[in-house]
């Protein structure tokens, strides 16, 4: 029996009485969605709905010559066969560009393509028809005349003079490029007693959730208003967007989320196909839905990961680290993914390799190309697992060449727990990190020394164990350095407003958005905490541009650390606020009054003096009975944004456990351990399922996740039977363990969870799979994903 | 595009339903869209992900790669009827007391997978809690949480054993 109601509590200094952090309470949402009474935006039905389904360029290059509608608007039940070029008369194009990532550049994206199509599956054609069926019936009847063009497909050839230009505007094929030299690196390499070099591979994937990409927009042209209810990270981010390219103002915009069926950073971007459905809504003068199926979720969602990294690294004697040299190469789409771009993985890989390490030398190149296919962008952890992957992979490299144990060399390099405030040699700040400690514990956790035995003893007997472990650091709580100082109207601050009703119940109001993560049951503890009430008289709205405070949303694990110190802090005005009014009823000093439970008392005794309903009542019924003057205010905002350090970083260790069929090439997961350090922790369970979730989506990447692309740019795997997500029989049991670090920046002092476990678990396999391999002398695999054809490769079996 | 239609009669939730229906219409679009039953959901419409399951005459199914014309005269359930008639209440509370849901898309179609399995009676391993749960895919959780779900709802109904 592995449930618990409330596990032990992990009282912090916040701790008083109603104190809800550090403890797992359950969240406050979930009946309704084990009942099937979720409202998700492709359950959402308006009066006068139409559908739109699109026409897709096979092609990954092509000329559009000619369009042929004529039969598709004579189909059954269509209302409209909409063009490119009639888009542009209601909606302007977009450039995926930040002025910070210095260079970038992108061209101009369309809500639909108006001349050319520029990746198999990008949309040339608009069908809206009254169901979804019959605008599927009408694409089938466009026709669409294309002139294929040639299609640049590899991306270590994007660049040569021989390769077309996707964009002749742009004059070459670079999207963006980044160098950086620390330290004294080649002195360095020529002082190390062993080098390791090698180049690692990932496969191009996406995020695949299961509810695919969602949006009903409705135009309203009696109040000149645009309602777009959309399966995003950020309402707020797309009011701005959907506005600026329909000319209209902000406030004409409101963007509701409601439910959303899996996010992983894929709903946070700007879709061409999404800003058609809004400008045909704008178009229509009537609601349209666009759903996309799971052929155009493969073909048009964001992927990511398309990374190749060759990687060095030095290594004295003793274990030292010398320096880190990296060089990666990345083919993006056709077009840098607005508003976000589509460089900042690469940055990010530039910013993090290395990372966890004490080493000051070290050189990095970051190059990337435009391609004719899907478009990538952010996805879970953003460059991390690449980064991390990279660094973890040479570190086991260099402690088999040297013959360290693994846990061991790290011992040696990581940097210091008392060496905070520190940075790394790339640049980035950290503010208090725990790496030693957070090994000590994993050692501790999985008992390394009895699994090293039972791996030996098995060795004997012919079957392969392997044991790899990955150090990482993750950035969360972003401050405007992520997103604001590029000039994109991404807001890195949030707000919450909590209001006490008339019956003596909370309501919050927060900008961060629910994607499943349990940010609601987080803002709950943090106001139910703050203010003083039960959490069954908390209720939470978020995800609504009218209603909630302008908020960024959820992404780079930013929800409870800055939201959650919004909640509390607006928790705490509320509760300030109701002690005036108590102490103005009571003829006692605010001071020596609490809020415990829902009843006002008295501090110093606990004895009850007045309950919340009727100190309610009071001030909204009976005003006229409080002295003159007086004016309660119940209802109070917060805000709060990161402004000590640009990211809140956390760490830890992960450690897979695995074994080879050495026969077949299949690897079975046996267990898997993360240890990490959020800071506070507000809910022990939520995190801990952030990161098993998390782990499983890397461990996707690691061994199975990759769209497969042909050299014409045609994916080969766009569907659920041939692109492979992790199943549950294949997945081990994953151990969470805890560092607590809290960030000074905040009072929570709370920081983000939510890709930890993506970030280290396909670095950890790597090493873990390699290290089962090793006795038998294997080439060390570095090509993700780590498929049982290329573990064959490497065994020479094939 | 048919010019077709065809009327069918059949049970869903205890509830008599009478439709006309195109030929070419699933079973899940059936519910969502003629019944406005959007408890089961549309994943991959290709018979992979499961979010789609429902039961027909008592047995699991993909509501994706069945039509509603095959489904004259059955009993069809979903994740509303069993939750109204109260049929699977302890799974439903035990995934929201171990967060075994995150983004809830796939949890009505999971839940229903595993009451198959639970309703077989017994406690099963854990590994063989995995294997009858891997037609259904879930994005959020890592599965795991989902197997201590089910785990101590076997061990539950099996008289609080362990």
């Amino acid at each position: 029996m592995k449930i618990v109601d409330d596990s032990p509590p992990v009282l912090s200094a916040l701790d008083r009485p109603n104190s809800y952090i550090g403890r797992s309470v359950p969240r406050p949402n979930l009946a309704r969605l084990t009942q099937g009474r979720g409202q998700y935006i492709s359950d959402v039905v308006l009066p006068r709905m139409a559908h739109v389904a699109f026409v897709r360029s096979p092609h990954a290059h092509a000329r559009i010559k000619k369009i042929d509608a004529a039969k598709a608007k004579k189909s059954p039940g269509v209302i409209a066969v909409v063009t490119g070029p009639e888009f542009t008369k209601v909606m302007t194009p977009w450039v995926g560009v930040l002025t910070h990532l210095k260079g970038i550049k992108s061209a101009p994206q369309y809500p639909i393509a108006t001349e050319r199509a520029c990746w198999q599956g990008e949309a040339v054609c608009a069908v809206v028809a009254r169901t979804r069926a019959e605008a599927e019936d009408g694409c089938e009847l466009v026709e669409v005349t294309y002139e294929a063009l040639k299609a640049v497909t590899d991306p270590e050839t994007a660049l040569d003079k021989a390769t077309p230009v996707i964009h002749p505007d742009l004059g070459d094929n670079l999207c963006f490029e980044r160098s950086l030299d620390a330290g004294a690196v080649d002195k360095a390499f020529a002082e190390s007693d062993a080098i390791v070099e090698t180049t690692f591979v990932f496969g191009r994937h996406t995020g695949v959730t299961n509810e695919p990409r969602a949006v009903v927009a409705d135009w309203n042209p009696g109040e000149q208003r645009m309602t777009v209810y959309h399966g995003t990270q950020a309402p707020h981010m797309m009011q701005n967007l959907f506005a600026k390219h329909l000319a209209l103002q902000e406030h004409q915009v409101r963007v509701l989320t409601k439910d959303v069926g899996g996010s992983f950073g894929i709903k946070v971007h700007t879709y061409a196909d999404e800003m058609a459905t809004v400008a045909l809504s704008k178009l229509l003068k009537r609601p349209v839905k666009f759903v996309a199926d799971r052929i155009e979720s493969f073909v048009t969602d964001i992927h990511a990961r398309d990374h190749r990294v060759k990687a060095k690294l030095g290594v004295k004697k003793d274990g030292t680290f010398t320096a880190f040299e990296i060089d990666d190469l990345t083919g993006i789409g056709p077009y840098s993914v607005y508003p976000r771009t589509s460089g900042i993985e690469a940055n990010q890989i530039v910013n993090l390799t290395g990372g966890p390490y004490k080493c000051p030398n070290y050189r990095a190149r970051a190059r990337v190309v435009f391609q004719n296919k899907n478009v990538m962008c952010q996805y879970r952890a953003v460059g991390h697992p690449i980064a991390c992957a990279v660094t973890e992979g040479l570190v086991e490299l260099a402690a088999a060449k040297i013959g360290m144990d693994p846990l061991e060399i790290r011992r040696r390099n990581l940097i210091a727990d008392d060496a905070y405030p520190t940075g790394s040699a790339s640049g980035l700040k950290f503010e208090q990190l725990s790496h030693h400690e957070a090994l000590a514990h994993l050692d501790a956790m999985m008992n390394y020394a009895g699994l090293r035995a039972e791996q030996a003893k098995l060795r004997e007997k012919g079957i392969y164990r392997g044991i790899g472990f990955a150090s990482f650091i993750e950035v969360t709580n972003p401050s405007a350095a992520f997103y604001g100082v590029g000039g994109a109207r991404i807001t890195s601050q949030d707000g919450a407003t909590v209001k006490l009703d008339a019956t003596g119940a909370i309501s919050i109001h927060s900008g961060v958005t629910e994607q499943g993560q349990g940010a609601e049951a987080v803002m709950a503890q943090c106001v139910a905490s703050a203010f003083g009430v039960p959490l069954d008289k908390v209720r939470v709205v978020t995800g609504d541009t009218d209603n909630v405070p302008y908020g960024g949303g959820t992404w780079a694990s930013r929800a409870a650390g800055i939201g959650g110190e919004a909640a509390w802090q607006a928790g705490k005005a509320l509760r300030q606020n109701v002690l005036a009014v108590a102490g103005s009823i009571l003829q006692a000093k605010p001071e020596d009054l609490d809020i415990r439970g829902g009843i006002v008392v008295d501090k110093s005794t606990g004895t009850e003096r007045l309950p919340l309903d009727e100190l309610a009542r009071v001030a909204y019924f009976r005003p006229d009975t409080l002295p003159p003057g007086f004016q309660a205010e119940l209802m109070a905002t917060r805000h709060y944004v990161p402004r000590a350090w640009p990211f809140a970083f956390t760490n830890g260790i992960q450690a897979s456990y695995l074994e080879v069929d050495t026969d077949t090439g299949f690897v079975k997961l046996l267990k898997h351990w993360c240890v990490e350090d959020c800071g506070t922790i507000i809910n022990p369970q939520l995190v801990d399922e952030q990161v098993r979730g998390g782990v499983v989506q890397g461990l996707g990447g690691a061994l199975f996740e990759q769209c497969l692309y042909d050299e014409r740019g045609q994916m080969l795997n766009g569907n659920m039977a041939d692109y492979l997500v992790p199943m549950a029989v294949e997945m081990p049991d994953i151990e969470v363990g805890h560092v607590v670090s809290p960030t000074a920046d905040s009072e929570l002092g709370a920081k983000g969870a939510g890709e930890a476990g993506t970030a280290g678990a396909p670095g950890c396999v790597m090493n873990a799979i390699n290290d089962a391999l090793r006795p038998l002398g294997a080439k060390p695999l570095t090509d993700m994903p780590f498929t049982p054809g290329k573990i064959l490769l490497a065994l020479g079996r094939v | 595009m048919s010019a077709h239609t065809m009327d069918i009669s059949l049970t869903v939730n205890g509830e008599a339903v009478n439709e006309r229906v195109e030929p070419r219409m699933t079973l899940v679009d059936f519910l969502r869209e003629n019944l406005s039953l959007t408890g089961s959901h549309v994943g991959c419409e290709h018979g992979v992900c499961g979010a789609c399951t429902v039961r027909v005459d008592g047995v699991v199914v993909r509501g994706c790669l069945m039509l509603a014309a095959q489904c004259e005269g059955a009993k069809v359930e979903t994740i509303e009827g069993v939750s109204d008639n109260g049929e699977i209440a302890d799974l439903q509370i035990a995934f929201e007391q171990r967060n075994a849901l995150q983004c809830g898309f796939c949890t009505p179609a999971m839940l229903l997978t595993a009451q198959e399995l639970l309703k077989a009676g017994g406690v099963p391993s854990r590994d063989e809690i995995r294997e009858h749960i891997s037609g259904n895919y879930c994005r959020c959780t890592g599965y795991h949480a989902i197997i201590d779900a089910m785990e101590s709802v076997a061990q539950a109904r099996a008289g609080g054993k362990k």
